[in-house]
């Protein structure tokens, strides 16, 4: 009992109730999670308490919804009504949102039970769940390893099986590269995909909020009920939602298949690229044509990306001043002390860098310097990847260069954090979807991901290749050591 | 000494009277209890989206139009930023360099000439919130009713020339707004705002001289006296041969000057770049000719249709049409079947005479167009006399809405001509009088007038004046001595 499709066929089936669904969860939680510090809270009895109802509706033959009794994580950046929304950042602890993000109303009409909250970077800056103003996540392959970021808690919590589905959000890489880094599937959906409404913004022309699962069937299963048109959120494509489990045949016979040359490059850790190399050889064994495509404009890549998102955080991070919520600094003499003492005080080192940077790149005198070319650069991005697309179905790259770091290797310096990102970046700025799925291990253990990338709107394809694959290898079916014990315990009883 | 002559451009901020406001549902309503029409949107809380109203949007480009403007055929919003307390967002959402409409005119009279006054461009944005200070508590508190009001900035060129230019500047356009409806202008609900930058160069010189921003002005007056006195100051300045400091400078509307409130030095980066939360938007040719086909008939427009259909006057044509509503209230009267003369008389002697000492509106007026055409036929088929019209039915349609038939019965108003009944006043008011009597005998023929007044008392104002007056004449003239013999 650990995937999205093993409990939807046992709550299906009544082998199990919602009830002992949400029961499971929190048992998995309890023994797993205090050495992880995925959940930065956990409403056991909220949870219950839904769960009760959905069992008490499905006795008395009710339309309950196709996800009832699914437990599932969210990440610390989605508003759910009521509970605590800090985004992990202390200006904005104590704040309880009084509306639902339209994934929340979404998952929960579907009959899904939110179960807890998820860690991440403060205000999902950060490639590694460090900048978290409140606790370390742990990678559950290596304690000692960051789990990737910024959705780090959300890509834990299920890469430890504590839930079979968290939402993630990511703006540069942050569901698919602590997914990798977790051996688990994270898709970003493509942007417009899914409603932003509720989901607190750091870049909100790159921003997409998504799942991550132990399959690509799982996230299957999931997406049609994130998926579609918001009229609260403009930026969401009025386009139709296609059934995704649907397509999933195991079939990529003629598939065409892109391999970028500039994402093998000098900085790729020797075993991702054995194991990304296997990966593709493995796809065209499965009767997919693989040819080299070019990305030439990949290398500008970081430095667009760190302009244009700095300088939309810069104005989406300006209303945290202390004046209607949130954090306050106190002993403050005027105004502009309220300004900038809560603001040096409550926000944390990478988030001041970054709203420092985007201020400056925003500034008279610098805008068209620094802004309007990373716009016209992001536009050169996108076309390189229209370009490919007129030829290949999807393009296959490695997720992160390296598989997991250990905690505290790259904090002092942020350019090399900044570099984890590398080949994520680009997906955002074109606005196209980009799965992550496990591919391999590392001699040390740790999980290796492998990212495709497809078309805007093309997430189906997407997952059929994904779950083409993931049926013929067994990645992602492999547990950390500690949570094989907590499964062998659970069995034993 | 050089003259100098004075350089006015004008910012104009308009709030729409939409039923919601700019990017949200909330209510768009002035005057409610504080932060009671808000939610996550327009609270700025973290993760809310904007949605644009169209209904906003489509009042703009009607304003455009309105002001001769081109409608851009691309549009976006871009934020603005600073800090604020009333700003939840710390940012603006307002429109930087591709506004709705650019490049318009306004027509004004000027010493009863017409000019034209260049309009650079109309763009839309948020309101902001409203602070209060010390309101009991001591400290500062903020209503963000306001928050996201849709508002219009107007801004015209540069090419106005004096304190009475400027302000026939905005007479002419807030009566045009308010003809187009979609905004209610009221200065003191804050419904428009006017800014002002303002410069003196030497006559003859055709570069500008160093500009000063004025604010805080809170009536077409008090733009007025602040304009006067800025000139004056800037010019003695000049004269002086002393440098204008490019600054902002908030008008004292106590002391009737301007004051400096910052210095270029001190002006905001407000880091505009395009709301990536917002689509741009785009016009069509055929969307923007199907919105200037909804434009109402402007005042001059009807004012010149009045005066040749009804045989109006210049003056009460131009008064009847200086309010859209008023205009549609005659019209509205005159289709209820009075006439056009009748009608003007009443609304232009009676209704505004009654409506100003109510302190009303005529949106709050209770009499009707029809129960006034109804009033006014009563009088003109002589059902009662236009003394009592005035006197007895008006002031009392006016504090009940009653009907006027209903008034006129309820009090028995109803006008009397039957001969036989007025022949009975007549022939009773003699009596009462001897002394008319003995002066008709006299030969006095005039006398027999003193008799009307007692006529009309005796009817209690009911008996129909022409026919009094008819049989007064014929029942005295038996006592009149007989004319001379003709010779």
């Amino acid at each position: 009992m650990e995937t999205v499709a093993d409990f939807l066929a046992a709550l299906r089936r009544g082998t199990l109730s919602a009830r002992a669904a949400v029961d499971l969860a929190l048992q998995r939680i309890a023994a797993a999670d205090p050495a992880l510090q995925a959940f930065l809270a956990v409403r056991a009895d909220e949870a219950r308490a839904q769960a009760a109802r959905i069992d008490e509706q499905r006795a008395q033959g009710q339309d309950v919804g196709p996800l009832a009794g699914l437990p599932f994580g969210v990440k610390d950046v989605i508003c759910e009504r009521d509970h605590e929304c800090t985004c992990c950042s202390k200006i904005l602890k104590g704040y309880r949102p009084p509306y639902n993000a339209t994934v929340i109303e979404r998952l929960r009409a579907a009959g899904a039970i939110p179960i807890g909250r998820l860690n991440m970077d403060e205000f999902a800056m950060g490639s590694s769940t460090e900048h978290s103003a409140f606790q370390q996540t742990r990678n559950p392959w290596d304690t000692t390893c960051i789990p990737g970021g910024s959705s780090g808690g959300s890509a834990a919590a299920v890469a430890a099986r504590m839930v079979p589905m968290t939402l993630g959000s990511d703006t540069g890489g942050s569901i698919r590269q602590p997914a990798a880094l977790c051996g688990v599937t994270g898709l970003k959906p493509t942007y417009g995909r899914v409603s932003r409404y509720g989901l607190v913004a750091y870049a909100s022309s790159l921003d997409q909020i998504g799942p991550l699962a132990l399959s690509a069937e799982d996230v299957a299963l999931v997406l049609p009920h994130l998926a579609g048109h918001d009229p609260q959120d403009t930026t969401s494509a009025a386009l139709p939602v296609p059934d995704y489990c649907a397509g999933l045949s195991g079939d990529i016979r003629g598939l065409r298949v892109g391999v970028p040359k500039e994402y093998f490059v000098a900085g790729l850790d020797p075993e991702v690229r054995h194991a990304v190399q296997a990966a593709i050889a493995r796809l065209s064994a499965l009767g997919a044509r693989v040819e080299e495509v070019s990305l030439p404009h990949t290398e500008y890549a970081i430095a667009t990306y760190y302009v244009v998102a700095t300088a939309e955080a810069s104005s989406n991070l300006a209303r945290y001043d202390g004046i209607h919520y949130g954090a306050r600094a106190a002993d403050t003499r005027n105004l502009l002390e309220v300004y900038t003492h809560t603001r040096r005080q409550f926000f944390g080192d990478e988030v001041i860098r970054r709203i420092m940077l985007g201020t400056y790149v925003l500034s008279a005198g610098y805008y068209d310097a620094y802004y309007l070319k990373a716009l016209q650069v992001r536009t050169l991005i996108k076309r390189d990847f229209d370009a490919a697309f007129e030829n290949v179905d999807v393009l296959v790259t490695p997720t992160s260069p390296t598989p997991a770091f250990k905690l505290g290797a790259r904090t002092a310096d942020p350019l090399q954090m900044y570099l984890a990102d590398i080949f994520t970046v680009s997906v955002n700025l074109a606005g196209i979807p980009g799965l992550s799925i496990p591919c391999g291990f590392s001699e040390k253990g740790l999980p290796i991901g492998l990212q495709l990338l497809a078309k805007p709107f093309d997430e189906a394809t997407l997952l059929k290749v994904g779950h083409a694959y993931q049926c013929a290898t067994d990645y992602h079916t492999r547990r950390p050591a500690n949570c094989t014990d907590l499964f062998d315990e659970e069995t034993k009883e | 000494m050089a003259q100098y002559e004075a350089v006015i451009g004008l910012e104009v901020h308009v709030q729409l009277n939409t039923a919601t406001k700019l990017f949200c549902r909330c209510r768009n309503h002035f005057g409610d209890p504080p932060n009671t029409n808000v939610c996550p949107v327009c609270l700025g809380l973290p993760g809310a989206l904007p949605v644009v109203n169209q209904a906003a949007v489509a009042h703009a480009v009607k304003t455009g139009l309105l002001l001769n403007c081109t409608i851009a055929a691309f549009s976006k919003f871009d934020r603005k930023h600073y800090f604020y307390p009333d700003l939840p967002k710390a940012y603006q959402i307002s429109q930087y360099d591709l506004p709705v409409c650019r490049a318009g005119w306004l027509e004004i009279l000027l010493n009863e000439q017409p000019r034209r006054i260049g309009i650079t461009r109309v763009h839309m944005e948020e309101d902001a919130g409203k602070l209060m200070h010390d309101e009991g508590g001591g400290g500062s508190v903020v209503d963000l009713n306001r928050t996201g009001t849709p508002l219009l900035e107007i801004v015209s060129e540069p090419e106005l020339h004096s304190p009475d230019a400027a302000y026939a500047y905005l007479t002419t356009l807030k009566q045009l707004i308010s003809y187009l409806g979609v905004s209610d202008c009221n200065m003191e609900e804050g419904s428009l705002r006017c800014d002002a930058n303002v410069s003196v160069r030497p006559v003859g010189v055709t570069t500008l001289g160093t500009k000063v921003e004025i604010k805080n002005m809170n009536s077409f007056k008090g733009v007025h006296k602040a304009l006067s006195y800025e000139i004056e100051r800037q010019t003695k300045a000049v004269s002086a041969g002393q440098a204008i400091v490019q600054e902002t400078r908030l008008f004292d509307t106590v002391q009737e000057k301007t004051v400096s409130m910052r210095s270029k030095e001190e002006a905001h980066d407000y880091r505009y770049f395009p709301d990536p939360d917002l689509a741009p938007m785009t016009f069509s040719a055929a969307q923007v000719e199907a919105v200037r086909a909804t434009l109402p008939e402007l005042p001059r427009a009807r004012k010149e249709r009045f005066a040749a259909q009804f045989a109006l006057s210049d003056y009460d044509a131009t008064l009847l049409t200086s309010e859209r509503a008023m205009a549609e209230y005659f019209e509205a009267t005159v289709q209820a079947g009075a006439s056009g003369k009748a009608a003007a008389n009443w609304i232009a002697n009676n209704l505004l005479t009654a409506l100003n000492a109510a302190h009303l509106t005529l949106a709050q007026c209770r009499i009707t167009p029809a129960q006034l055409a109804d009033m006014i036929a009563l009088v003109e088929s002589n059902a009662i006399s236009s003394t009592n019209a005035k006197n007895d039915v008006f002031p009392v349609m006016f504090a009940t809405g009653a009907s006027p038939q209903a008034i006129v019965d309820e009090k028995g108003l109803r006008q009397v001509s039957d001969t036989t009944q007025i022949d009975a006043w007549v022939r009773a008011a003699l009596e009462q009088n001897p002394a008319v009597m003995a002066a008709l005998t006299s030969g006095k023929a005039k006398a027999a007038g003193t008799l009307v007044g007692a006529v009309m008392r005796l009817s209690q104002g009911k008996a129909n004046p022409a026919l009094v007056n008819a049989r007064i004449a014929e029942l005295t003239r038996a006592y009149l001595p007989p004319p001379p013999e003709p010779a």
